[in-house]
Order: C-alpha cells, then structure tokens, then sequence
C-alpha cells in the first residue's frame, strides 16, 4: 500500500490563506505531533521489513527497496530515544527528500506511528524552540507552530541528519 | 527572441572534444603519408570547431581555429607539402585547443601564454618560416609593418546582425590603429534610414601584424562588405631591430585586451548559470537504441497477454500462461542485455590517446618505438573505461621507459633498433582483457631481488621466484630505475595502478622473459552494473558475495580448526591456515549457527589474502544489479553495495577486501584479536 502525496505549490497561494504560509505535514511520535516541510514528501508508505545494515545504530532499521532505489529507514522513536512499540497497522514510512549539500539530495524513509494531518502554517503562528540546554539537543526542532490550539514541532530534517555521526562520510556519489 | 543557447554547450564540447581526436588521430596518420582525404577529415573537424565556437561566442577559440584552419587548407590545396614542422605545430595546436576547450567549460580562465606562443608559432609558418626560424630571422616579417585596411560595407550590413564598431574595436585590439571613417556618402538628415549603414572606414593599422589576423577580424563580413588588405611600404633599414623587440608587447597587449573581454564574458556566464557541473552523458548507436525500443513493445505484448489471461474467471489453460511466463522471462533478460550494451563502448576510446603519447615520448626518450592496437572494438562498461585511462597511460609509460631499450642497445642485442609497443584488447569469459606488450629488455629480476633486499622488503637471504620477483614491482616504493626520469621511476605508481584497477574488481598481472620483453595483463569486469553472485545466508539475513572472489567452500572438519591467542581461530586447509572470520560475529547477528560445524567455511580470496568466511549456509547463484548504499546513505565498512533480489527484498554485497583489512586488526575488532598471523 503506497499512497503518493503529490505537494502542490498552489496549496496556500491559490487558497488565499496568507501569502507567506507554509504546508506541513504532521505525524505522531509518542502522543507527540511533528511536523516537516510538504515540499520535501515523496511519498507515505505502509511498513513493511527493511533489510538490516551491519554495525549500525539500532534507529537506522535498514534499507528498504523504493522501486530499485536502496532507501535508508530510521525509526523516529529510537532516534530520539523513546519507548518502542510494536508496528501497528497505522505505523507508515514517510519518504523524504534530505539535503546532504547544497547540490545532493538523499531519499530516506522516516518511520512514525501514523500521519496525522497537512496544515497551513503562518509566520505568526510560529515560536522558536525554547532553549533546553546542553542537556537536551534540538538543533533539529526548526520551530513550534500552534495548530488549533495543540502544539506542532516542526522539524528540520536536514540538521537532524546531517549532524548525525552515522550518516557521515555524506555520500557524494555521481550516479 | 532569445534562445539560451547555454543549454547546447554540453553538446558543443562533447562534440568539440571528438573533434579534437579526430583531428589528433588524423594528425598522426599524415605523418605517415599525406592523403588528401585524412587532411580533409582534419580540415572538417576543425572547421566544426570554429562554427560551434564562434556561434557561442567563445571567440578566442574561433579565432585560433581559424589559424589552424588557413594552414589545413593550404595543405588541402595542395600550396603547401605535410613536413613534420607543420604537423608538430598543429599537434599542438590541437593540444592549445583542447585546454582552451576544457577551460571554457569549467569556466576556468585561459592559459593566454600558452595560446599566444602556439598562435605565434601557426602564424610563423603560415608567412612561410619554418617555425624555428620565424624569431631567429624577422626577414619576411619584417616586411609587413602595418597594413592599409579599406573597409566598406554594403548598406545592408546591420541587418545581417554584424556591428562595424565591434569589428572596429578588435583590429585596435590587434595593434595601434588609426581610423578615418568616410562620411560621403551620408545623405541628408530628412532621408536616412537608420537601418542602412551610409559609412565606410580607412584604418592604417601600425605594427606587427599578419594579413590572416586582419582577414580573421572580418571573416564574418567578408560576403557584405569591400575589405582591401594593401600592406604599407616597407621601412627604413634602421627599424627592423625595433621592431622584432615590439611584437611581443603589442601581442601581450592584444592578449590582455582578450583577456579582459574572456574574464567579463565568464563573469556574465557564472552569473547566468552557477550549477553548471558538468553532466555525463554518452552517445548511443541508433541500431542499440531501436533494437531497446523493440525489446520494450515486445515487453509490452507479453504484458498485455498475460493481463488478459488474468481476466479470464477460470484458469483452465495453464500451459499459455507459462507460456507467457517464459516469454516475459526472456524478454526481460534481453531488455535488460540490450540496456547494459547502452553503457557499452568500444576500447578505442581508451586507445585513441596512445598513438599520440607514444610518439611524444618516444622522442623525448630518443627511442624508436612502433605502436600496435589490436581489438580496438572490444567493448567495456562507460564507467570502467574512464577509470582505466590512467592505469593503462601509465603502464605505457612504464614500458617505453623501462621495457624497449635504446635503440643502440637494441642494436648490439641483435635486436630491430625500433621497439614496438602492442596494446591488445579481447573478451574473455565475462570480462575484458587488456594486454600491454613491450619487445624490450623484460624485469630484471635479480637487480629486483637486490633492490627487494636494499629497501628490506625480503630479509637478506631470501630469495624471490621469478613470479614472486614480478609481484615485487607492484610494491609501495619500489623502483628499478637507475635515475629518477619524469617520466617513470619515482616508484610511485605501479602499486596505485595495481589498486585502481582492483577498485575496479580487476586483477593485473606481469609476465617477463629477461631480454626479450613483458606483458602486463589487465583483467577487468566488463561491467561495474551487475556482478555473479553466490548468496549466503547468516541467520535470518541474506547477504550477497562476489562469485569471483570464492575459492572454494568446504564443511568444517572439527580436527582442523585450531586457534592462536585463544581468540584467533584458524583452519588449516591442506598445507595453508586461513584464518577463519565468523560473520555474525562481525555482523553482529543473533540468530545465526555458532558451532562450526553447524555451517560452511567458505574460502574467499581479496587483495591477495585468503579467509575462511563461516556462514550458515549456501543458497543459489544469480546475477545481481548493484545498487549504491552510498547515493542515500553512506558507505559500510565490509559492504560493498546492495542489490534487490527477486522478491522484492534488498540484500548486502559483502566486500571481501575490506572484510580482510576488517579482521586483520580493523577497527571493530578486539586488540586480542590483533595477533598478526603469517600464513606459511
């Protein structure tokens, strides 16, 4: 089962909301609502096995087969080290386009306990991430947005991989 | 209207490039007899180069061409005999070109010195001085110490898009000038059409320049436009000291004018496009093309076919649909053949430079060496053929100045004086053998055995086989070479050859026959895209590895297992121990056999070093498409890539090398475990 989510530019503009409002998909992480940036959604896929890769961390679950492409998969709880659970019927992969520099581009696939929503976010719903610390790393919070009354991480989704140790050595391979 | 011609730019240099070799090539063959067909494909390919330039406006590259170019006709008409001195010239002409080329593209700035000289050189034989004599004897030169240039367009000339000032601008650029324009025939304010050019010009242009300079200048009005060229009387005998002094500042100063204008035209280009890395490509044979085409309307038939027979509620005739099966079957198989051919290209590609640098360095050495190619059609994988240019470049280079003697010492062997050179191509069993053979003097292998011996890589009584001798040239750091040339013998490059091509999955090798010459011997993969594989499975995982690198695989005899520290476990397997790599431990994973005996020990051999890899079982044998790990995540230590089986799951390629380099003291092993271990 794979569902295309096809990102639209038209989305805010055309709908009149606000000029400068951004589309976000949310998912659900531990009762918690994140979300990333639309644009940079390939798809949403049902999980199904990934294939492990030798010494890794136990959040990178392997590698999985998108359509002849090796597509890496982290699983979102581990990574950012909460309980684990059992995939249910609701846990899906959503595949993402992740900028390695500013001309490459990595597919990887990101797996969360279900997708929950797409919203229009605007400047002024936006706060930025409160200061935790050394002791908590959030580089990779982007903002906090205010959807109905719930708060939405939004997440950067660059800075979560590239300040990761295990997807160093970037691969910058011409092919 | 405005097209962005940017966009054809790639295909301009592509094309400008194999121009170059067919000029480069052609080049070479006129050495050997002028034949006015070879001087036409030459003549052609330049001409090729001159339009594309000068329609991108990469003038500078035009406009050297066009020197090239006037002297390729003189020889096609038949005004000027094929000497050595004008194909030399023209070689490197033919180099000039490329690095201009080469520069344009990358947006680097041009090497203007190195153009200049060769421009001088052109220009030198062109005015009928050899190019030697051209600086020595200003004689003919000296003659023309500035011309008279008329220029009068017709009164349509604006409307063929030609702008007279520009023209104007660069004869200045070219010397001092003077210029008079002619305004007689500008009619009254009331009756001028702006779009009529009413003026014509009087430039005395000073100093050294050539009539083709001028001719070049306004080569592309020539058909609109009167343009007399009278050169202006000749001076008083005092000047010509002066002014064989006064060309290089005026050339300088025209160089630095061009200069200004190439830096401003870059500036404006890096503006307008900034990721313009460069993109690969290949050019495909039609033939390959449609025959893919065919394969792919057969694919979609079967499909269709099968499709149908699916709609059908009952399945009663089973034998169509198998049918449909083996025919889905085979035709995906030819698809996917006809695919891989795409990538495929002949060896010439890789050949086509050798015949150049084996007379450019023969002559620098002051040997006489013939060259032989041989199964230049053989085809190889696009990938595999660039990353083998450099290896091969260098064995050639190896065996010109280590391998064919001198020609006296040829002489005093009994020897023909000129050595000859064979570079051979062929298939063999699902790879490409490359053989490079030299009639030289062949490894001397007891000065390699001493050399061995100096630079301690043996002990001091050991003695080397012969076979052992030739491995020894492919050493870090060793060299045979009596003095350091730049050419070969700084001992650096055999071992980078040897482990480019096995990056490549390749094996080289050296056979030699002191005084009568060696061979080395490439054998490579004819493709980096699919690779035969034997797939192992470890627990639950199933992992892929190269058939190439299997010895053999053997069930575990408890009696020979023994180990060394109480952690190294080795095997002996007949008279060799090999040490033994448990691969879930490596791995990692739980599931699998832990008693030896429960699996296989297969024997794999990677950068010369055997191991006994224990799995827990052998699967099937396929051919594998091997996909990067690297494109969307990174390199793993031990794998090499991963492929996609047939149900739809990825499965890892293990890398045998980097497995061995793993075990033997990698990172990931315990320090217990670093016990260096020489097999016997």
């Amino acid at each position: 089962m794979s569902l295309d989510v096809t990102p639209t530019n038209s989305g805010p503009r055309a709908d009149g909301v606000a000029a400068t409002a951004e589309q976000y998909l949310t998912f659900m992480l531990n009762g918690e609502e994140y979300g990333v940036d639309i644009l940079r959604v390939q798809e949403i896929k049902g999980w199904e096995s990934a294939t492990d890769i030798p010494n890794t961390p136990a959040y990178i679950r392997g590698v999985i087969n998108l359509r002849g492409t090796i597509v890496p998969v982290v699983d979102l709880r581990r990574r950012f080290d909460m309980a684990n659970v059992e995939y249910t019927s609701t846990t899906v992969v959503i595949v993402l386009k992740v900028r390695a520099d500013a001309v490459h581009e990595r597919t990887m696939g990101f797996i969360v306990d279900a997708v929950s929503d797409v919203y229009n976010v605007t400047p002024e719903q936006l706060r930025s991430a409160p200061d935790f610390g050394i002791e908590v790393q959030v580089d990779y919070v982007k903002a906090l947005a205010t959807v109905d009354d719930k708060m939405v991480i939004l997440l950067d989704i660059d800075q979560l991989i590239g300040a990761d140790a295990a997807f160093g050595d970037a691969a910058i391979v011409p092919h | 209207m405005s097209v962005d011609i940017s966009q054809f730019h790639q295909v301009f240099f592509e094309e400008s490039f194999e121009g170059l070799e067919i000029m480069e090539t052609g080049l070479l063959d006129l050495e050997d007899g002028a034949d006015l067909e070879a001087i036409n494909t030459i003549f052609r390919a330049a001409h090729s180069i001159k339009g594309g330039s000068g329609t991108f406006g990469f003038s500078a590259i035009a406009n050297f061409t066009h020197g090239m170019e006037t002297l390729l006709d003189e020889m096609r008409s038949g005004r000027r005999k094929v000497a050595r001195a004008e194909v030399d010239v023209l070689l490197s002409g033919v180099d000039c070109l490329r690095g201009m080329l080469a520069a344009t593209r990358d947006n680097a700035p041009l090497d203007l010195d190195a153009v200049a000289a060769t421009q001088r050189r052109l220009e030198a034989l062109l005015q009928g001085a050899s190019p030697q004599a051209g600086a020595a004897a200003p004689g003919p030169l000296a003659g023309n110490t500035g011309f008279r240039v008329r220029f009068a367009p017709e009164p349509h000339l604006f409307k063929t898009g030609n702008d007279p000032v520009r023209l104007l601008r660069e004869l200045c650029a070219l010397a001092p000038c003077a210029i008079t324009v002619d305004v007689s025939k500008l009619p009254a304010t009331a009756e001028l059409d702006p779009e009529t050019c009413y003026l014509s010009w009087d430039c005395v242009v000073e100093g050294e320049v050539s009539e083709p300079q001028i001719r070049e200048i306004f080569e592309w009005v020539e058909a609109d436009a009167e343009i007399v060229i009278t050169p202006l009387a000749a001076p008083e005998a005092g000047a010509p000291a002066a002014l064989t002094l006064a060309p290089p500042a005026v050339e300088r100063r025209a160089d630095d004018d061009r200069r200004q204008n190439e830096d401003r035209r870059q500036g404006d280009r890096r503006a307008t496009a900034p990721a313009n890395a460069p993109a690969s490509s290949i050019r495909v044979d039609i033939e390959k093309v449609d025959a893919l085409i065919n394969m792919v309307g057969e694919l979609v038939i079967t499909q269709s076919m099968l499709s149908q027979f699916s709609q059908d509620e009952e399945i009663t005739n089973l034998e169509k649909l198998r049918e449909g099966l083996l025919q889905l079957e085979r035709n995906t198989r030819e698809l996917q053949e006809r695919v891989m051919s795409i990538r495929m290209l002949p060896i010439s590609f890789a050949f086509n430079r050798f015949p150049r640098l084996v007379r450019d360095l023969s002559a620098k050495l002051g040997k006489e060496v013939n060259l032989e190619l041989n199964g230049e059609t053989t085809e190889l994988d696009k990938t595999v053929m660039e990353k083998i240019g450099d290896p091969l470049v260098h064995l050639v280079r190896n065996s010109l100045d280590h391998g064919v003697e001198m020609p006296e010492v040829r002489l005093a062997a009994g020897k023909p004086a000129a050595g000859t050179l064979t570079l051979d191509a062929y298939h063999e069993g699902g790879a490409i053998v490359i053989e490079i053979t030299d009639d030289g003097a062949g490894l001397d292998t007891g000065r390699i055995q001493q050399k061995a011996r100096e630079r301690g890589l043996i002990g001091e009584t050991e003695t080397l086989t012969e076979e052992q001798a030739c491995e020894m040239i492919f050493h870090a750091g060793f060299s045979t070479a009596e003095v350091v040339s730049d050419v070969s013998g700084r001992g650096v490059g055999m071992d980078v050859v040897r482990r480019n091509i096995k990056d490549l999955g390749g094996v080289v090798e050296v056979t030699t026959k002191q005084g009568e010459g060696s061979t080395f011997r490439i054998r490579l993969p004819l493709t980096l895209a699919i690779l035969d594989g034997q797939l192992i499975r470890v627990g639950d995982q199933v992992y892929i590895v190269p058939l190439v690198s299997i010895i053999e695989s053997l069930q575990v005899r408890p009696e020979s297992v023994s180990s060394i520290g109480g952690a190294r476990e080795l095997y002996r397997l007949r008279d060799d121990y090999l040490p033994v790599v448990r691969l879930y431990e490596q791995f990692g994973i739980d599931s699998a056999a832990k008693d030896l005996e429960d699996g296989l020990l297969v024997v794999v051999e990677g950068d010369g070093r055997r191991i006994g890899l224990f799995v827990d079982e052998l699967l099937g044998q396929q051919q594998v498409v091997i996909k990067s790990l690297q494109t969307n995540f990174r390199r793993v230590r031990g794998i090499s890539g991963a492929t996609i089986l047939g149900d739809g799951r990825v499965a890892m390629i293990l890398d045998i090398a980097g497995l061995i380099t793993l075990c033997h003291g990698g990172a990931s092993t315990g320090s217990a475990r670093q016990v260096a271990i020489k097999v016997a």
